[in-house]
């Protein structure tokens, strides 16, 4: 399987990613490649076998449903460009 | 030609846990702009989700009160998109393995109970809120919201009428509230709903392009927004335009839908196993603990209400939809003993007098006690059903038990037929008109005259005579004057 530049474009757009214009060729050409790769390991009989979750044979541990994270807004505003009100400021964003 | 509706709900419940389903933050409503936004909910770098087990019992309460298999091994997934009022840049959730699988629920419809499947629930976390006020042109973000836990319960396309989805709200609302998982507050958004809407023509068993309805936040507007989309799918397909997948906002004032978005593709939103979170496994024993601890549900209770109180169908289904109010009206029929007396009074007067002051039951000024004492001097004839609203009145203002107010305020019955006696002899003596009005009228007409002396008399009193004592005294007096 191949993919040209349109795809490229259309996944960087999505990752919200800027790419160089001459790269482009160079990422067409190794997103390619990796699925390729993928196309290979398709043709494994993986009958009867789970999908793996996660690549840890472990499981999650939970934490109790109690409060223990306090107020620290203004500690965590410190690092933030823009706030007001007790608002983070970000560009407009109405669709 | 004729349309069939096809509905499909996916309903977001927020989960009454003390703190976020990933982070120790709080999940209080209504609390200042960031003040419970920690450093997970913010997504600062570094920070890795811990999964809040208090969420995890919530959605599987919910999964054993729908009849679903509990999903033994569940999976957090990303699912990718970008908005400020997500910080990460990925909302959780889950997707291949969700912790509810396939139930249903039977919700009573006007040709009789429906059984609506339910594909599945999962667990996933809220996002935080976008204000677009005026702040120099910026959106203002607050995150208290981002990471509270939320079950999203996805129907199957079960629905063809927009009441059926409305019935169908109810029934959820019911449940997650009886099972104290979730406030119900759907004002405050503890509970929205995005209704999918598609037509076909009827008789026909393949589905329409459906368009997906966002964030409803009350049963009237599901059933207006249903009407007014599949109104406008009519009119676009027999005008010979095909309906567009995409998501529509319905916009309550005007009463319309208008286009959203496109609907993102699924593949948009690269899917992947969320690799902070392993996979979640529960036993047997742990869901089995959790079962011990449901409360009683509200279509159990509602038979309850009808096999062992004698309530009619209607008042038992009204009194059992919500866990606080039939746990109000329980103890009412504690008190007073007499449950169609009680139905009355908390469907009557107390739900009026909530109503005209916008409260809740929880927060209502008269107590089930104190209703349930005031309920008490009716059936013993202490006082009337007129003067009993009186008192409710008093104590709904002032407070104070119902014998007390009675008391303080000398609204005891008069049932020594003696002062009753005197009472009605001077309105006799005062209405010499309407004796002979009496006197003269056919006797099976009498009955109806009787209403004019009746309220003479209740008005001597100050409506503190016995109303039954008063009604035959008054009759075999009149009586004897017409021989």
């Amino acid at each position: 399987m191949s993919i040209d530049r349109s795809d490229v474009e259309r996944i960087a757009h999505l990752a919200r990613l800027e790419l160089n214009e001459q790269d482009i060729p160079a990422y067409t050409e190794n997103l390619s490649s990796i699925l390729n790769l993928i196309d290979e390991m398709q043709q494994i009989d993986t009958d009867g076998v789970e999908p793996l979750a996660h690549p840890l044979d472990a499981v999650q541990r939970l934490r109790a449903d109690e409060v223990t994270e306090l107020n620290q807004r203004d500690k965590l505003q410190a690092v933030a460009p823009a706030v007001e009100e007790g608002l983070f400021l970000v560009p407009k964003v109405i669709e | 030609m004729e349309w069939e509706t096809v509905i499909g709900l996916e309903i977001h419940v927020q989960l009454a846990t003390n703190t976020k389903i990933f982070s120790g933050a709080s999940t209080a409503f209504g609390a200042e702009p960031n003040t419970q936004a920690c450093a997970v909910d913010l997504a600062l770098p570094g920070t890795l989700p811990v999964f809040n087990d208090g969420a995890q019992k919530m959605a599987i309460m919910f999964g054993l009160a729908i009849n679903a298999e509990i999903g033994k091994r569940a999976v957090f997934e990303r699912k990718n998109y970008f908005y400020p009022d997500l910080p990460k840049g990925y909302q959780t959730t889950q997707l291949e393995a969700p912790i509810v699988g396939e139930g249903y629920v039977d919700i009573e419809t006007e040709d009789g109970e429906r059984r609506v499947r339910i594909h599945h629930a999962h667990l996933e976390e809220d996002a935080g809120k976008s204000l677009h006020e005026d702040f120099h042109g910026q959106s203002g973000i607050d995150l208290n919201r981002a990471g509270t836990p939320l079950v999203e319960i996805v129907s199957e396309p079960d629905m063809r009428t927009s009441k059926e989805a409305a019935a169908y709200a109810r029934k959820i609302h019911a449940i997650v509230t009886n099972l104290g998982i979730c406030d119900g507050n759907m004002a405050e958004g503890s509970m929205r709903c995005d209704c999918n809407v598609s037509i076909r023509p009827k008789g026909s068993d393949t589905l329409g392009t459906r368009t997906e309805l966002k964030n409803i936040n009350s049963f009237r507007f599901i059933e207006r927004a249903i009407d007014t989309e599949v109104e406008r799918q009519i009119d676009l397909i027999e005008d010979g335009g095909t309906v567009v997948q995409e998501t529509r906002l319905y916009d309550p004032d005007k009463n319309e839908t208008r286009s959203m978005r496109s609907k993102e593709d699924a593949n948009d939103y690269r899917y992947f196993p969320c690799p902070d979170l392993l996979p979640v496994v529960v036993d047997d024993a742990y869901v089995e603990a959790i079962r011990l601890t449901l409360p009683e549900l509200p279509d159990a209770r509602k038979e309850r209400f009808i096999s062992e109180l004698a309530l009619s169908e209607y008042d038992a289904g009204v009194l059992s939809a919500y866990r606080n109010q039939a746990d109000y009206f329980e103890s009412v029929v504690e008190c007073c003993g007499d449950a169609k007396l009680a139905a009355n009074w908390v469907m009557g007067e107390l739900a009026k007098n909530l109503n005209a002051a916008d409260l809740s039951i929880d927060n209502s000024p008269v107590s089930a006690e104190q209703l349930g004492g005031l309920l008490v001097r009716i059936k013993d004839n202490t006082i009337s059903g007129n003067i009993a609203k009186k008192v409710f009145e008093i104590q709904w203002n002032e407070g104070g038990t119902a014998d007390e107010v009675i008391e303080a305020k000398g609204l005891k019955q008069v049932t020594d037929t003696g002062a009753i006696e005197t009472m009605i002899d001077e309105v006799i003596a005062n209405a010499t008109a309407q004796v002979e009005q009496y006197k003269a009228a056919e006797p099976e007409k009498r009955g109806k005259m009787l209403g004019f002396f009746m309220g003479q008399v209740m008005k001597a009193s100050g409506g503190k005579a016995n109303p039954g004592a008063v009604t035959g005294i008054l009759k075999s007096k009149l009586d004897a004057l017409c021989d």
